[in-house]
């Protein structure tokens, strides 16, 4: 099916828009990586994922999603909210006690969580067992993992990228939220990534690099991640950090774990076209 | 005597003719876990990670939410350290019914030396949320334990072990979880032991009634939960105890310990473990006299802590 493109694009601007919300909200979060990940988290629930629903969320047969790169779980959240797990008004509840968005994923606290990612790499793993399970078990389903560029500094991807290519995990896509910055500081500066393309052919997989922020091209390639067999595919996505909030953009500062304030603030709401207003959002 | 890697692999093999409910992930080391046997066996069954135990042990926890339960073997200083951050975020906060069996504990490891002797593996796992940490003391018990871990709803971390141990445990018993057995009963002084010095902890009892000393002794297979009520009940009975581990005296079965005690029923206690240094390559018996793991360093430690009784 052709995605309806302006629709999507609606949904990645609210989507935004909840990202930004629930980041002035806690007053803390990771506000960088979630925006740069809009595109790719709204063209994988609104138009890829298969028999993922609130009403079937313990449903074997659901497609799954793992979040491992979890501190973007504000854009997790956003989505899932969108896609009626829960209602907009548990956003006030980020990274409160006793609230059920925690500041990293948990699945037993946040319906439509399937793993608790935060701590880099393992949702990657996770995500290659859930694979081999369904084969194993005859299922259909299958399994999308959306990791961080800086993620790959961790040394279990790489084992995770022998293991699924080994295991020729046709049933999963890997997609890297390529915005060029971690943590710290640009990824090329931290440790050198490059040549990534290179280095996923090599480790046996598919790879396929598109614009991240662009639904054309992000619907060619999970078509044809749906059409390869006998080896595991992965995106590289290049997006740009911070998307969507022009001072964030590009801006290491906004990885997180902050939220804007004052003038900053204002400004974040008016582009993402949010009708909040104030210090407490 | 059966090794109890040796007596896992086979356990294995006669749970996995009964049940298909399970799978055995490894990470290149199945000849020495034992994991091999099931193996040969069952290769359907068997999922071979290679030397990945970071990536093995949050596959199995994706493996855990697909209908099968994943067995992961491993040694248990990588399970306890190397792969320690997934087992803890992978498997335990999740709370997926994930089971770690780690072979290769303590001196018992020999000539490999301290890069695989695992001395920590009992005070790491027990100070992790949701873990239940079970040890048993010989291959009769660990063939029990199995089936009673698989059932159980959550993460279970199973010691083995490597070497060959007498068979000493009563057959007709059952092994009930969070339930430690006395394995003889005396009045003078109790000593609680867990896994290898299980068997040293009777022998250790032997030698105690040469000297006219009765001594009960207990198999605490399970570290977590704790058989508290049990250990209470020894302080009041006896009014001294010693725990024997091939462990770090630190963190493991004495603290434990002496974290009820101290709660319930206060009284002399004495550690026979690892006095918290690595040791050395060696064989396994010629490590526990030079580290002070034998029966006659139990008897010793009885003696002592008799000799503090008001």
């Amino acid at each position: 099916m052709k995605p309806d493109e302006s629709r999507l694009a609606e949904l990645a601007a609210e989507l935004r828009k909840f990202i930004i919300t629930m980041n002035c909200c806690a007053g803390s979060g990771h506000p960088g990586g979630s925006l740069s990940a809009a595109e790719i988290l709204t063209y994988l629930f609104h138009q890829e994922l298969k028999n993922f629903f609130p009403a079937q969320r313990d449903d074997p047969a659901r497609d799954r999603f793992v979040l491992s790169k979890g501190h973007a779980c504000l854009g997790l959240y956003a989505v899932l909210a969108q896609k009626g797990f829960f209602g907009v008004e548990a956003f006030q509840t980020l990274r409160q006690v006793g609230g059920m968005l925690q500041g990293h994923p948990d699945r037993l606290k946040t319906p439509g969580v399937e793993f608790n990612s935060g701590s880099l790499g393992q949702g990657f793993s996770f995500a290659l067992g859930c694979a081999l399970g369904g084969k194993r078990q005859g299922q259909s389903f299958r399994v999308y993992a959306l990791l961080g560029d800086g993620e790959l500094n961790e040394g279990q991807v790489w084992e995770g990228l022998m293991f699924g290519a080994h295991w020729r995990l046709d049933n999963l896509v890997a997609i890297v939220d390529y915005n060029k910055y971690q943590s710290d500081d640009l990824c090329c500066k931290v440790t050198a990534l490059e040549p990534l393309m290179d280095k996923f052919r090599a480790f046996g997989w598919q790879a396929r690099e598109v614009d991240g922020h662009s639904f054309t091209e992000l619907a060619q390639a999970f078509a044809a991640a749906g059409k390869t067999k006998g080896k595991p595919s992965i995106i590289l996505a290049h997006t740009v950090k911070g998307k969507g909030i022009s001072f964030m953009e590009n801006n290491p500062k906004w990885h997180g774990s902050l939220a804007p304030q004052g003038e900053e603030r204002l400004l974040a709401f008016r582009e993402c076209g949010c009708s909040l207003t104030g210090d407490r959002a | 005597m059966t090794t109890m890697r040796e007596a896992f692999g086979k356990a294995l093999v006669e749970l996995a003719g009964r049940r298909d409910d399970f799978v055995v992930l490894d990470a290149d080391v199945a000849g020495g876990t034992g994991a091999h046997i099931f193996r040969e066996a069952f290769p359907e069954r068997f999922i071979q990670c290679g030397i990945a135990e970071q990536n093995m042990m949050s596959v199995a926890a994706g493996l855990s939410t697909t209908g099968v339960i994943p067995v992961v073997t491993c040694y248990a200083v990588f399970a306890a350290m190397r792969a320690l951050d997934q087992a803890r975020n992978s498997i335990a906060y999740p709370g997926f019914r994930v089971k770690i069996v780690a072979s290769h504990l303590g001196l018992d490891v020999g000539p490999d030396g301290p890069t695989h002797q695992c001395l920590e593996d009992i005070a790491i796992y027990r100070s992790i949320p949701n873990f239940k940490v079970v040890s048993p003391a010989d291959p009769l018990e660990l063939a029990k334990a199995l089936p009673v871990v698989l059932d159980d709803p959550g993460p279970v971390y199973l010691r083995t072990g490597r070497s060959p141990l007498p068979t000493f445990y009563p057959g007709q018993a059952d092994f009930q979880l969070g339930r430690g057995a006395i394995l003889r009963e005396g009045g003078d002084v109790t000593v609680v032991a867990v896994g290898v010095m299980v068997h040293r902890a009777l022998e250790a009892a032997e030698i105690l009634a040469g000297e006219g000393i009765s001594c009960r002794v207990v198999n605490m297979s399970t570290l977590k939960p704790l058989d508290r009520d049990l250990l209470e009940e020894c302080a009041r009975r006896t009014g001294c105890l010693v725990t024997a581990e091939d462990h770090n005296i630190l963190g493991g079965l004495g603290g434990a310990v002496a974290e009820v005690l101290a709660q319930t029923y206060p009284c002399p206690l004495e550690f026979v473990g690892v006095r918290d240094t690595f040791a050395e390559s060696g064989e396994p018996p010629d490590l526990a006299a030079k580290y002070g793991l034998t029966a006659a360093h139990i008897a010793a430690a009885a003696l002592k802590t008799i000799k503090r009784k008001r």
